[in-house]
């Protein structure tokens, strides 16, 4: 295939995926999004492996490599709980960032191959810095979406890990990784000292994506999971320019952006500014204030009073966290919304921007209990809503129904849009215990007066509610 | 005369830098309209098209060093087509996880009745 001919499939290919992007402003176009996006990836594969010499040997590596990535992934894919997709999307996240490292180090050993050497066989030194750039931000998102991916998991605790000097610490490695790609200039890309560089440059880049993540607590884990997306995303566009590839330039700019995108979202979700999140240590400070010694009394409810209050209601708002979730409370939920719809009950679903821990989870829990998507609303959308309610039904959330973002300018969420539950006539929180919430704060809702508190496990609470329907 | 003609060239970077540019620019509003109920979705499915990266993997994995090359360069060539190996299998399992993880949880938005 003429170079000519490549470069403008490829071109196809990054409008394609402009094209998948495009598809998810709203469901019904979604779905056809997708195959665009898969079309465009089928065109960028068939162009290089038409673009290439293909000698025996490589085609086996090349279908065995496709043939078993190819399998993990469709396995994964299928058998993977949707209240795991933080998780799953950290984890692609650094394969991403690995494969990255890879290609990267690929160029470096056989510039001949991607055509990027001079006539001695040394890189361009433009290409070196490329190349650098690419392995330095892939290899961040590898061991930074490792961390986040243990924490997700559970594998590790959400607790932030803050380091003494952390901050000295990670600029040094900055300054070790600048100096490193001069080096690497130096040696033009040739033999074994340039390879040696390399890694070096690779390691460091590992070290200071363990660092970078450890110190975020796990509420700020949403930003985390778009902050690497983003990453992934520059780490690509890096190699773009390395291997002249337009679908890869074009995919990369958009990744960027999206996770970008979805960082400020979720950072404004928080009232928290990005260099806050990146500094570390949410959540550590907070809980110490919790206890002032003043005793205060909750109003315990049952299963049936909560059952005879939304029966009579007209309206219901039902908050679901992340609490929900880990109960796996969305199937009996649905259920209890359709129980009291039939009971002519108006029921909604009000979803705050980090419901959960990665931006949209929730609205993806609740699509999989068969709840239509046009009975889910934003925080914007909803808010105002709350006063005309009967019932606030709080599952599983806690943080993002807090007042005191609104009213109390000591608290360490001050300032963070909140939905505004404690209009409604009723607020039922379903919760555990009466601890505090995720950022280990305390909730002044749970002593008002119109606050009825169900503790027990929610999906257990949920079922009981239901049979008291 | 050739001395005008490769001052007025443009280096071929410049236009790279120029797609990307625009690229960038585009991913915001294109991200920008993204309904926030399909937040997660998206994150999966950019995690499918960044693995596009596959295209160097591919270059990779079949990289031959010319006929008489000395043992150090086959070397590296033989260690290219490992790195180019574990790459493809690396972005594939993005590949096909990402689009079919995004193609079912797309399938479960539903609409009313």
């Amino acid at each position: 295939m003429s170079a000519n001919l490549a470069a403008i499939l490829y071109l196809v290919s990054g409008v394609l995926f402009i094209q998948a992007l495009r598809g998810l402003s709203s469901p019904e176009t979604a779905r056809k999004g997708n195959l665009y996006g898969m079309a465009g990836m089928a065109i960028a594969i068939l162009t290089t492996l038409l673009s290439i010499q293909l000698s025996f040997g490589a085609l086996v590596l090349i279908l065995g490599g496709l043939a078993l990535g190819g399998t993990a992934g469709a396995v994964i894919a299928r058998r993977i709980a949707m209240t795991a997709m933080p998780q799953l999307v950290a984890a692609f996240h650094s394969l991403v960032g690995l494969a990255a490292v890879f290609v990267a180090a690929a160029a470096l050993y056989a510039p001949e191959a991607f055509s990027i050497n001079n006539a001695d066989g040394s890189l361009h030194m433009q290409s070196l810095i490329e190349l650098s750039l690419g392995v330095f931000i892939g290899a961040v998102t590898f061991s930074g979406s490792v961390i986040a991916f243990a924490k997700l998991n559970g594998n590790m605790s959400g607790k932030p890990i803050m380091l003494p000097m952390r901050h000295f610490i990670n600029l040094g490695l900055i300054g070790a990784a600048v100096v490193l790609v001069f080096m690497l200039g130096g040696t033009g890309g040739v033999g074994a000292s340039a390879h040696t560089l390399f890694w070096a440059l690779t390691i460091v880049a590992f070290v200071f994506g363990v660092l970078l993540i450890i110190p975020i607590g796990g509420a700020d884990m949403p930003v985390v999971v778009s902050m690497l997306n983003s990453y992934s995303g520059w780490a690509a566009a890096a190699l773009g320019f390395t291997l002249e590839n337009t679908a890869l330039l074009i995919t990369g700019a958009l990744v960027g952006s999206s996770g970008a995108i979805l960082s400020y979202i979720m950072c404004k979700g928080m009232n928290r500014s990005f260099i806050s999140v990146i500094m570390g240590g949410f959540g550590e400070t907070a809980a110490a204030a919790e206890d002032d010694g003043v005793e205060r009394t909750v109003k315990r409810g049952a299963a049936e009073d909560a059952a005879f209050i939304m029966k009579n209601a007209g309206k219901v708002i039902i908050v679901p966290g992340y609490g929900m979730a880990v109960a796996q409370a969305q199937h009996a939920l649905k259920e209890m919304a359709n129980l009291l719809k039939e009971e002519g009950v108006e029921v909604k679903y009000a979803i705050h921007p980090v419901a959960g821990r990665m931006p949209g989870h929730m609205n993806v829990l609740l699509a999989e209990a068969d709840v239509p998507y046009d009975d889910v609303f934003e925080l914007e959308d909803i808010n105002s809503e709350f006063g005309s309610a009967d019932v606030a039904f709080v599952i599983g959330a806690n943080d993002v129904t807090n007042p005191a973002a609104e009213d109390d300018p000591s608290s360490p969420i001050y300032g963070m849009p909140v939905l505004q539950v404690w209009n409604a006539g009723t607020v039922m929180f379903i919760k555990r215990s009466l601890g505090a919430g995720y950022a280990g704060i305390e909730n002044p809702l749970f002593f008002r007066d119109n606050t009825m508190m169900l503790l027990m496990d929610a999906k257990k609470m949920v079922e009981e509610i239901n049979k008291a329907l | 005369m050739l001395a005008i003609a490769t001052a007025v060239s443009v280096d071929p970077f410049v236009f790279r830098l120029a797609i990307f540019t625009l690229a960038c620019f585009v991913g915001y509003f294109v991200v920008w309209s993204v309904t926030p109920a399909l937040h997660t979705p998206l994150m999966a499915v950019t995690n499918a098209i960044s693995s596009v990266i596959i295209v160097g993997a591919l270059i990779a994995a079949s990289a031959h060093a010319f006929m008489g090359s000395d043992a150090e360069v086959k070397a590296a060539f033989g260690m290219t087509r490992f790195f180019g190996f574990i790459a493809i299998a690396l972005a594939s399992v993005n590949i096909f996880g990402g689009f079919l993880v995004t193609q079912r949880m797309l399938a479960m938005y539903k609409k009313k009745g």
